[in-house]
């Protein structure tokens, strides 16, 4: 089982930033990272001019880099950003089409998450395209997870589901950052980087429910698999993706990776990750359950 | 100069001829059953209403377009292939999908069929658009609800296709066919079940003069005696955020651009969709005629007549949605 | 009419009409009255499907008793009950005139719902599916009640018609299918 360590979804200052990845870079047992803007175009000229250099960084140390593409590219500016990321060199991770009219010819690139591969026809199309990985959506149940695990090992690539973090529920051209803020989007300040893991959202009777990330709408439960990796496996999944957050992501993926290669039992994974942050609710409804907030550890 | 073609909502065969009736060019509709993304009880379409319906339209000089908008469930995406044979065979004059793979399979095994691609595709800039119509020869794309109408201008200089763009109803203030919200909540989704927030799931809850509104196992809503109550959807409902409690995403109201229908012509905007599948023929009527006055008006170069469709909204208020930049 | 934001309120009216008339009598007109529409009206089981078992309060908030319906194609049921006697999957009020005018397409239900002049109450999806499915059938409850009327129908209409048109002018209640 692979682990992958997909973009940063929050706005962190540059500093932080640059922290989080040297610690992944030297810490982080994962085989693979997507670095680069995924939410907001307007946060990337806050750390562009770090990501060469984290990106040499990486490599040195063993990782494969894949580069974030923007997930709802509407503006000239943001498809001109896709353009520069089709001339890097590197794999690109396509989270929405339109970036894969900017890819050179032959050039390989990665589905992320919010690419809608459902079923067969769509996951088939995009790998004879030349996807080398697909990270399916994460809505997806396990038995269409088991159908699409099956194609993509026909076409001999990676089958990647959401493993850790706050899962991402919806995309807007509205930031509600901003508008709770009472400011217009463009003139939004950056109020989005107050919340380096995104800003609760409870319903009316007080429950935990959701979190809001700029334009971006999240779970407020984090998605934890870590005690489903056997499951995982026989349906023929081969790569989790965990997804940054703050606290100590090296020894989340530290536990992944013990999970995954069986030296840690699943409950005893569940109660190490719960203890790294307790106050963190966990889910994997969308996969086991009924509901996509559900969790059917009750002994964690 | 030629009005805007008119496209029409129809959840049953009843608001289908209402539509027609009341100056439809062109009417949308969906089969009963999870390859729509309407998929409610009571809703829809049968192949045997299909037929009929396509020969009801045809005979008044109306089209039909079917929408087959979900994304196929992975080892069953029989049905979807199924459901875009019947639509040939049923006479209509073009399918609306938004998934790659159904896109490709009509591409490939339906060549004389027209395709337009759904708002559930989200494509919100030309060159995601140039490429479903050179890689798929859709004609038309409906341009997702978060765009203002200078890039909708924008797009439309870029792109050979036409453009299809909402003018009236329920206003997702998600990028269509990226949401999840109802699924976390629900189990069920836009894209996999063709329902968000569905009825199956909803509770109204009377708490003396107060309905609470309850989707799964979370309070989304509640209206005090006289206020207008919303629909159970996920992204209008009241929430508390930083201890305070608002309508984080959006306000429980409908898009009415009937005014920008002038601004939208002059863009090159080629059909004005009214959205509302669920709801009744008095719906239909009501809005189809009104919207068929304004695209007359409009075509004749004569101000849009003012409409009387406030109390048919959501909220009994109305916005002009992304068109104005100012709703980001 | 469709266009007409306010539902009118007819209390006095309806009170007068048919609150003194025994349950049992109303409520053997009205399961007669059902049964026909459903007999002119098969589509709609159709499109009930699975919701057509399920038990319906229709709760015209203006009359002191309700309609407990289940429309079950194979043997329809309607009886007429006392406020707060049933048990029922969904319940459906509002006033006489909405519900009226909702079945004769006069108005829009969601757009009753959104005015808060129609409630909905227990299994939701049940709700919407008898909503949806009455909405295609077009039903003109007149016309379903003169039907009743067997062989005297054709005599009876003429004399009936004027009557029926004066009272929907006089209260503003849809009391037939409105026309689009």
């Amino acid at each position: 089982m692979k682990l992958t360590l997909g973009p940063l979804m929050f706005h962190w200052p540059a500093e932080q930033w640059q922290q989080f990845y040297a610690d992944i870079a030297d810490n982080a047992p994962v085989d693979r990272v997507v670095i680069g803007e995924l939410v907001c175009s307007k946060r990337l000229p806050f750390y562009e001019a770090l990501i060469p250099e984290m990106i040499e960084r990486l490599q040195a140390a063993g990782k494969e880099v894949v580069l974030a593409s923007l997930a709802l590219p509407t503006l000239v500016r943001e498809r001109k950003i896709l353009a520069g990321l089709g001339e890097v060199g590197l794999p690109v991770e396509v989270n929405d089409l339109t970036m894969l009219t900017h890819l050179n010819e032959g050039q390989p690139f990665t589905l992320g998450p919010l690419v809608n591969t459902y079923n067969r026809g769509t996951l088939e199309w995009l790998a004879a395209r030349g996807a080398t990985s697909v990270c399916l959506p994460p809505e997806l149940p396990l038995s269409s997870v088991t159908v699409l695990a099956e194609t993509a090992a026909a076409w001999g690539i990676d089958c990647e589901i959401w493993g850790y973090g706050r899962l991402p529920l919806a995309m807007s051209g509205r930031c509600y950052h901003a508008r709770l803020a009472r400011r217009s989007k463009d003139g939004c300040l950056f109020v989005c980087e107050e919340d380096p893991d995104g800003l609760s959202v409870d319903a009316l009777d007080g429950k935990k429910f959701m979190a809001v990330n700029g334009v971006q709408t999240l779970s407020d439960s984090w998605a934890n698999l870590v005690g489903d990796v056997a499951a995982l496996k026989a349906a023929g999944v081969t790569a989790l993706r965990l997804s940054p957050h703050t606290g100590d992501m090296s020894k989340v993926a530290q536990i992944f990776r013990d999970a995954a290669d069986g030296t840690l039992l699943p409950d005893q994974a569940i109660s190490e990750l719960q203890q790294i942050n307790p106050e963190r609710r966990f889910s994997n409804g969308f996969l086991f359950g009924e509901v996509g907030a559900g969790w059917s550890h009750s002994g964690a | 100069m030629k009005p805007l073609e008119l496209v029409c909502p129809a959840g049953t065969p009843a608001a289908l001829r209402s539509a027609v009736q009341a100056g439809a060019h062109t009417v949308y509709c969906g089969f009963a059953d999870e390859t729509n993304a309407r998929n409610f009880p009571g809703l829809n379409f049968s192949r045997e209403d299909m037929h009929q319906a396509v020969a009801f339209a045809h005979q008044h000089g109306s089209k039909v377009l079917v929408a087959i908008n979900t994304f196929p469930r992975a080892g069953d995406e029989d049905i979807w292939h199924r459901a875009i044979a019947d639509a040939e065979s049923a006479g209509v004059d073009a399918v609306i999908l938004a998934d790659v793979g159904l896109l490709a399979w009509a591409a490939a095994r339906h060549p004389g069929l027209r395709l337009h691609l759904s708002v559930q595709a989200a494509a919100a800039n030309p060159d995601v658009i140039n490429f479903y119509a050179s890689e798929f020869g859709v004609r038309r794309v409906v341009l997702p609800r978060v765009l203002s109408v200078a890039e909708i201008a924008a797009i439309n200089r870029e792109i050979d296709v036409e453009t299809e763009v909402f003018v009236f109803g329920g206003l997702c203030v998600m990028a269509e066919g990226r949401c999840s919200m109802s699924s976390y909540a629900t189990g069920k989704s836009p894209n996999m079940q063709g329902v968000c927030s569905p009825a199956s799931h909803v509770q109204y809850v009377q708490d003396g003069a107060d309905m609470i509104s309850k989707l799964g196992a979370f309070t989304i809503d509640k209206a005090g005696k006289d206020e207008p109550a919303p629909y159970p959807t996920l992204c209008k409902g009241c929430f508390s955020a930083r201890g305070e409690v608002s309508r984080v995403f959006e306000e429980p109201t409908s898009l009415n651009a009937a005014q920008l229908i002038p601004q939208l012509a002059k863009v090159g905007v080629t059909a004005l969709k009214i959205e509302g599948r669920q709801r009744s023929r008095a719906y239909v009527a009501a809005v189809v005629r009104n919207f068929r006055a304004a695209v007359e008006a409009t075509a004749a170069g004569r101000p849009i007549p003012a409409d009387t469709l406030t109390h048919l909204s959501e909220g009994q208020s109305s916005t002009l949605g992304a068109y104005k930049k100012t709703w980001r | 009419m469709e266009n007409d934001t306010t539902i009118p309120r007819i209390p006095g009216l309806a009170q007068r009409l048919v609150a003194p008339l025994p349950p049992p009598l109303i409520g053997s007109l009205a399961a007669r009255l059902m049964r026909q529409a459903g007999k002119s009206h098969p589509e709609l089981f159709a499109r009930l499907g699975e919701h057509a078992y399920k038990r319906y309060e229709i709760a015209p908030s203006d009359l002191p008793f309700v309609f407990l319906m289940t429309p079950d194609p194979a043997a329809p049921q309607l009886r007429v009950l006392r406020k707060g006697r049933a048990s029922w999957d969904c319940r459906i009020s509002g006033s006489l005139a909405a519900l009226l005018g909702m079945i004769h397409g006069a108005y829009d239900g969601d757009a009753l719902f959104f005015s808060r002049d129609i409630t909905v109450e227990g299994d939701t999806a049940a709700g919407l599916a008898l909503r949806n499915a009455i909405d295609n059938s077009e039903i003109d409850l007149f016309e379903e009640a003169t039907a009743l009327l067997g062989p005297l129908r054709s005599r009876a209409i003429p004399g009936l018609t004027p009557l029926v048109n004066a009272l929907e002018r006089r209260t503003g209640v849809a009391l037939r299918r409105v026309e689009l």
